[in-house]
């Protein structure tokens, strides 16, 4: 155990002033120092990619970055995902192609594919499979995940 | 069994009712629920696979600022050791796990003292200073070894599975060709992507003890809490929340558990534990593991004359709640789709210094499946016909119908309900172009590219009984709640049973709230396992839903100046048949209180079936195979929501495709665990499974429940492992020559090393 520092999460626009040790994971941080449970645990040693959340519009699992390493950087989480009731499209892509069951990996997924999308509107579908990769699901089997988030990245681009 | 029955929201692709909260972060899952001044528990674990314990100093541990106690055996010697929940031979009892080790350790992960801390770090901290000494003792690690000893009076062999019937030494003796292999299968898990957890709470005002985090079968774990901790059944409540993959692994009742339970009943204060994914990888049930030594004689046709199978069962270092569950429908379903006129298995369950183990997805029969047709492949090369052909030639046929298997599992008789395997067989060469796809790998293998088609058949079991029970009552507000004992572990039940009594009640299923897992909310419940819901809860709903409408009509009635006879329901409306007034169902629950009850009994499974057909390519410089094509052909009895099927079947399919390939955990000679991280445990991503085709059929519903329904949990995974390994021995042009699963690219290059040149 070490001191304590306080600290500043940005997460879905709103400030986060906690206070913790140099050795919490952000994802802890996110989840029990902030509040926000939506993002989840699955491995903690950055495989699964279930904790995955956008630090500064990257994907980052965030049980493989300290909390304090995230001071002052902007977070988002599937919590910020929706605009009030409506669903982001890639939620509704989810819903849409049943690309959940459980829904425990969900969130990871939505916000892999949304950071990613973000940033390359136009990824090809190899380079869009390679990345899903990094993400395990153990209910569907991928190609419903695959088929959602093709489906939305259409709906983001928009109309050309 | 009346087509029309359930009426027209059974059988279509309507979206998930669970979706919203998943996909917005609201999820209650485990780890998500806290309470006010809770502790945190972490689990003291066995480092060494087998040992005497000598001594264990938690004074460290205990001087840590925010430590509040250490428990060691002693501390929970008033609870009895976890017991069985099915297929529990008395014969297996002495081997039954105590929620801390006692005097010995017996695997690596083995929990063997408990830290309660007020912050999961400095529990953690604590528990690595828990000093626990031992005494190292031989460990065994292979199963079909000669038994050894378990302690200074008992064998590592518990009990022998002996199923079988007709006169096998009479039918070897007849016998044109004796087929012989020697197969084995991996030691995989359901491995859901949630860990564990628990939280339970102690409400001193009431006497209650709360156990949050419950899943699959709340009220029999609820029942055994109480009878192990020595409380009545109505002091201790279990509440499922949300439920991040069952497989089979989630929702036993496991050491920790109890530990949670029997910690908050002590400190009274809340008690929350969460595993790490080290903890889960060693400590959460593993299954499979198995080594068949299978003869079969066989006439000059390819006919099975008969079958007598040895098989080693590695059950790890316990026997937990599942018993002989495992050998058991292994042994009890290997002969599936065919006709086998005299038949011998012998199950040996052995234990080893490993992790304990329990289910998984299609349990003993992703087993037997791989056993059973690589034999079928077996005896087509023996006697020089195609691998469609032998199986045509030994199916039981639909005329048979229902057809006595002779063996029996879980407590009830194998009879096949319905079915026409070799309807669905044509139906699936026709859609599938088995020939061509045969003909197609082999002109690839001509041009030197390892290419090659696999099939596998298979009969899955569904709907295990006894009884469920289910109410459903209409409320004011227009909404309508049906309330199970049965559970939900993701896979959709919620929307399928809303679908089952709108159907029934002739309402929308988006007005329908299913509540299940809370123990809190009906008095009993069979919980989700065995490919169960859809079939046990789903008739108890149907049920529960017509006695209710036929209550609303019947109330409906005088008020509408009619009889019942004169009146439907559809829409969420009370309608006149012949037109006129009209009343919502919303309205009448302001005017009379409205519960259906329906209760379904029934002690015989039901019987769904299917064709897997896999297409691989393999890389002979490296190994590695990869699945190119896979599909699936599975009739369902009667589908009430397609969608939620075929992912039910890609799901279990990307699993035992894990098994077949990727998926296994190793322990090296001094029972060390190998597998104990994601980078060691290798699951399938999205770059390794394949669109998942399915040809669902309807062709034979099941005769035993009203809607026709048979289960989907488990077909996708059945014969994963068997049809990729056939596709692999043709891909190589080695038939027979896999053997084991998984079919690891170091295996596969050894193999490749011995093949001919081209």
């Amino acid at each position: 155990m070490s001191k304590k520092q306080p600290i500043t999460l940005n997460i879905n626009n709103r400030d986060h002033k906690i206070e913790v040790e140099p050795r919490k994971t952000l994802v802890d941080a996110i989840r029990d120092d902030c509040g926000q449970t939506g993002t989840h645990i699955g491995c903690e040693h950055g495989i699964c990619g279930a904790c995955t959340v956008l630090v500064d519009g990257e994907p980052v699992r965030s049980c493989l970055m300290f909390a304090v390493q995230a001071d002052g950087k902007t977070i988002r989480t599937v919590e910020g995902l929706a605009n009030g009731d409506e669903l982001h499209p890639m939620q509704k892509a989810f819903m849409d192609h049943h690309g959940l069951q459980c829904g425990f990996c969900t969130p990871g997924f939505l916000m892999l594919a949304v950071g990613v999308l973000e940033r390359e509107p136009d990824i090809s579908d190899e380079d869009l499979l390679d990345v899903l990769s990094s993400n395990l699901c153990r209910c569907t089997g991928y190609q419903n995940i695959i088929k959602a988030v093709r489906a939305a990245a259409a709906e983001m681009r928009g109309p050309r | 069994m009346s087509k029309d029955a359930g009426g027209t929201v059974i059988g279509r692709s309507v979206p998930r009712l669970e979706d919203r909260p998943l996909l917005t972060g609201q999820g209650r899952f485990a780890a998500n629920i806290s309470f006010p001044g809770q502790l945190h528990m972490r689990v003291v674990r066995s480092a060494v696979a087998h040992g005497k314990l000598t001594g264990l100093d938690a004074s460290a541990a205990l001087n840590v600022p925010g430590v509040h106690a250490v428990w060691t055996a002693a501390d929970v010697a008033h609870i009895p050791p976890i017991g069985f929940r099915l297929t529990g031979l008395t014969e297996l009892e002495p081997y039954r796990q105590y929620v801390l080790a006692r005097d010995r350790v017996r695997y690596v992960g083995e929990p063997v003292a408990a830290v309660f801390a007020s912050d999961p770090y400095i529990a953690e901290d604590a528990a690595d200073l828990v000093d626990v000494r031992t005494e190292d003792l031989p460990s065994i690690i292979d199963a079909a070894e000669q038994p050894g000893f378990y302690d200074d009076e008992r064998r590592t062999e518990p009990a022998i599975i002996r199923k079988g019937y007709g006169d096998v030494d009479a039918a070897f003796a007849q016998a044109q060709h004796i087929v012989e292999l020697e197969l084995s299968i991996g030691r995989h898990s359901g491995v859901p992507i949630e860990t564990r957890g628990v939280i339970a709470t102690y409400d001193e005002e009431r006497d209650v003890l709360a156990m949050y985090g419950a899943a699959k079968v709340p009220h029999w774990n609820r029942d055994s809490i109480a009878m192990m901790l020595g409380r009545k059944l109505e002091t201790v409540q279990l509440f499922e929340g949300h439920v991040g993959g069952g497989f089979g692994i989630r929702g036993e009742l496991y050491p920790e558990d109890l530990l949670a339970c029997a910690a908050a009943l002590k400190f009274r204060k809340p008690v929350k534990w969460i595993e790490d994914r080290r903890e889960h990888l060693i400590a959460a049930n593993h299954s499979r593991q198995q080594r068949h030594k299978i003869r079969a004689a066989v006439d000059d046709h390819g006919r099975i004359l008969g079958l007598d199978d040895t098989f080693f069962h590695d059950n790890g270092a316990y026997m937990r709640t599942h018993a002989a569950t495992v050998p058991d429908l292994a042994a009890a379903m290997l002969p599936g789709p065919y006709i086998v006129p005299a038949y011998r298995a012998h199950g040996h369950i052995r234990l080893t210094n490993k992790t304990p183990c329990g289910t998984y997805r299609a349990p003993g029969r992703y087993e037997s499946t791989f056993v059973r047709e690589r034999l079928m492949d077996a005896i087509a090369q023996r006697i020089q016909v195609d691998r469609l052909e032998i199986r045509r030639r030994n199916l039981i046929a639909k005329e048979q119908m229902p057809y006595d298997a002779r063996t029996a599992t879980l407590g009830t008789d194998i009879i096949y309900d319905s079915g026409d395997y070799a309807g669905l067989l044509r139906r699936v060469d026709r859609h599938y172009g088995l020939a061509r796809a045969i003909a197609r790998a082999e002109q690839r293998r001509s041009t030197g590219v390892l290419a090659g088609v696999g099939l596998a058949m298979f009969v899955e079991k569904s709907g295990l009984g006894p009884s469920d029970l289910v109410r459903i009552t209409l409320h004011a507000d227009g909404t309508t709640e049906v309330v199970t004992g049965s559970a939900s572990v993701g896979q959709g039940m919620e929307t399928a049973m809303a679908q089952i009594c709108a159907g029934a009640l002739g309402i929308d299923y988006a007005t329908v709230r299913v509540i299940h897992g809370q123990t809190d909310r009906i008095e009993r419940g069979g919980g989700a396992y065995a490919s169960r819901v859809t079939v046990m809860t789903g008739e108890a709903t149907h049920r529960a839903a017509c006695d209710l409408r036929a209550k609303a009509l019947a109330a409906a009635a005088p008020l509408m100046q009619t009889t019942p006879d004169r009146l439907t329901i559809a829409g969420g409306v009370i309608t006149r048949v012949n037109g006129g007034a009209s009343m919502p169902l919303a309205e009448l629950a302001r005017i009379v209180s409205l519960t259906g009850e329906g209760i379904f009994e029934y002690k015989h499974m039901v019987y769904p079936y299917g064709v897997h057909i896999a297409e691989v390519l393999v890389d002979a410089e490296s190994g590695g195979v990869t699945v190119e094509r896979y599909f699936v052909g599975y009739d369902i009895g009667r589908a009430v929501n397609p969608m939620l099927i075929e992912g039910q079947i890609a799901g279990g399919v990307a699993q035992g495709i894990g098994g077949a390939l990727y998926e296994d955990f190793r322990y090296a000679e001094n029972g060390e665990p190998l597998s104990v991280s994601f980078a060691d445990y290798l699951m399938p991503t999205a770059h390794e499974i394949p669109r998942i085709e399915l040809l669902l059929t309807e062709d034979a519903p099941s005769p035993l429940n009203s809607l026709g329904l048979k289960g989907a949990g488990e077909g996708g995974a059945n014969a994963a492992g068997a049809a990729i390994a056939s596709a692999v021995d043709d891909a190589i042009g080695l038939p027979g020559a896999i053997t084991e699963l998984p079919i690891t690219p170091q295996r596969l290059k050894a193999l490749l090393r011995g093949l001919p040149p081209h």
